[in-house]
């Protein structure tokens, strides 16, 4: 399929999702429980262009999701800042204004750790990244402006830009978002930097032997990666009107976004897509009717399972499937 | 043989790991259109000297010009675009792709990469296709690197260095542990090759190889070189022997 083909079929898509759940459902805890699987995709598909794609495993999803998040609560208090300390009034910053800025931020970021970290290879880049979370969480935890450990309260405005509640808004944002991800990730994907990313994570001496400038191709996808993260994390503090260090830069955030794509399939950008609505779903569904507790054993009893039986996914399943009936 | 245009000159290059000097002021010239045989005891600096001259290392000292311009401080992937190719000791296949995407990637990034040059995807294609042909590997084009044999890996080795355009090739054991039919195999495709002007740096343990194909013979030990001239002569010189050999 051609590229600007599928981007229209990803439009349409998400556009029928968004009318006809409007029309269909009633019911406002749909969207918030929408929310939250729509947002594993986002954060899934940014996730693999770094670890699928590139073969970098990235245990700091937290941080960049994170940061994406605390940009829109620092924006969401500039207004009132700028009016007390230099008497000057500008109105309130839109979302999806706030969404871009947390893309630079965290896009910024994700170069950032990519340039300091990228030398690094296999376990250790991951690690790595699971110390930049913390790093980042502590500076957060110690920036009295956002509220430092104690957390910052954010009202949720009355009214949605587009009509129907504010969780209706952010859930449309959320899809708009959806359809962004997957559809960079796909083009990547068939590109001649997705063949170089490739190329990366099977071999990088090989890679550079051929040419590819790995070093640069692998900062242009940390900070895709990053970007990304960022942008799903902005519409975070209207969605949960509480923000605070421990549950945004939570490491559940890291866990799912690495257990996704891999239960997924994270060789095309339709595993990400799949291991999110089937783990995010599960997820949300054990939380209502068994207990909030149980999502992460769900998770770990899941990955397990698939690094065991099927280490390429649901994807894997299905091509080798197909493979064996065609022979 | 005529005076040939040069077309690397490295001057007094040094590469030591920490303590251990590796390679310790190596001089060497190589002409276009050269079939040069590098060899040398195990662990006498043969592949750090790939590794060097092609950006895989840095040298600390010394100085390479690749026709006419200085190479220090480039790393790899520039000096491939520049023409210096190279096939790993260990065959590096792409895994996850087709043999065919596997000469994409040079071709995608090195050959397209050069100014004047942009290959539409047909071109590519088909460059990839006459290659893959070149080394009998045609009819596997869709499969994947772990179908193949030893000697096929190899010769896809060799035909991905082959894919970046190069015009000076360091072969680093390409026929390492094949047999003497498979040996004959790839040595055809080295001399054809050559005959297309590419120019050749063979390193090899196996003599019999190298000093068929050679014009020219090097050779390092323990970070030095000991000799450098015409094959016969080369091996003949006693520091040579005694290298090989003992007292």
């Amino acid at each position: 399929m051609r590229a600007p083909i599928f981007w229209l079929i990803a439009v349409v898509v998400g556009a029928a999702f968004v009318v006809a759940s409007r029309i269909l459902i009633a019911n406002e805890y749909f969207y918030f429980a929408g929310y939250v699987v729509l947002e594993y995709i986002v954060l899934s598909t940014a996730w693999n262009i770094l670890g699928g794609y590139t073969g970098y495993t990235n245990f700091g999803t937290g941080a960049f999701f994170a940061s994406g998040a605390y940009s829109s609560a620092v924006l969401h208090k500039l207004p009132t800042l700028l009016h007390s300390s230099f008497g000057w009034t500008i109105p309130g910053i839109p979302l999806p204004v706030m969404i871009l800025v947390a893309g630079i931020v965290s896009g910024a970021m994700g170069f950032g750790t990519g340039y300091l970290t990228l030398r690094l290879r296999g376990v250790f880049f991951a690690i790595a990244t699971l110390a930049f979370t913390i790093v980042v969480q502590t500076l957060i935890v110690n920036w009295d402006f956002v509220g430092g450990s104690r957390g910052i309260y954010i009202i949720r405005p009355a009214l949605s830009p587009l009509g129907g509640g504010y969780i209706q808004y952010l859930f449309t944002l959320m899809v708009i978002l959806v359809v962004i991800s997957v559809g960079i990730a796909r083009a990547i994907e068939h590109s001649r930097f997705g063949i170089g990313l490739a190329s990366i994570r099977d071999d990088e001496l090989a890679a550079e032997a051929s040419g590819v400038p790995t070093l640069r191709l692998k900062l242009v996808a940390t900070t895709l990666s990053g970007a990304l993260m960022g942008m799903a994390g902005a519409p975070l503090p209207y969605y949960v009107t509480y923000l605070d260090p421990t549950s945004s830069f939570n490491l559940s955030y890291a866990v799912n976004s690495v257990a996704m794509p891999v239960i997924g399939g994270m060789t095309s950008w339709i595993g990400p897509v799949i291991g999110s609505i089937l783990l995010g779903t599960i997820q949300q569904l054990a939380t209502v009717t068994i207990s909030s507790a149980l999502n992460l054993l769900i998770v770990g009893v899941l990955l397990i399972l698939f690094v065991i039986i099927a280490p390429n996914g649901i994807v894997g399943l299905v091509q080798s499937w197909r493979r064996k009936r065609e022979a | 043989m005529a005076e040939a245009e040069t077309l690397l000159d490295v001057k007094g290059l040094s590469k030591r790991f920490g303590g251990f000097v590796a390679l310790d002021g190596i001089d060497l010239s190589i002409a276009k259109g050269e079939r040069l045989g590098l060899i040398g005891p195990n662990g006498s600096g043969k592949s750090t000297l790939v590794n060097c001259l092609t950006g895989t290392l840095q040298n600390e000292t010394g100085t390479i010009l690749f026709q006419g311009k200085t190479l220090n401080g480039l790393i790899a992937h520039e000096r491939t675009r520049m023409g210096l190719a190279r096939s790993f000791q260990l065959p590096k296949p792409f895994h996850s792709m087709s043999l065919i995407d596997n000469l994409r990637v040079p071709m995608l990034y090195t050959v397209n990469a050069r100014p004047q040059h942009h290959l539409t995807d047909a071109t590519i294609a088909e460059r990839c296709e006459r290659l893959l042909r070149d080394v009998n590997l045609a009819d596997k084009a869709r499969r994947r690197p772990r179908d193949l044999t030893q000697v096929e890996m190899r010769k896809l080795e060799l035909a991905r260095a082959v894919a970046t355009e190069p015009t000076l090739l360091f072969a680093d054991e390409a026929m390492a542990g094949l047999s003497h039919s498979e040996v004959e195999e790839i040595l055809a495709v080295l001399f054809r090759l050559n005959e297309e002007g590419l120019t050749i740096v063979l390193i090899e343990h196996i003599m019999s190889a190298v000093m068929s194909f050679s014009t020219r013979l090097v050779v390092l030990v323990a970070g030095h070189k000991i000799a450098d001239g015409p094959p016969q002569e080369a091996i003949r010189n006693p520091e040579v022997e005694r290298a090989y050999l003992g007292e």
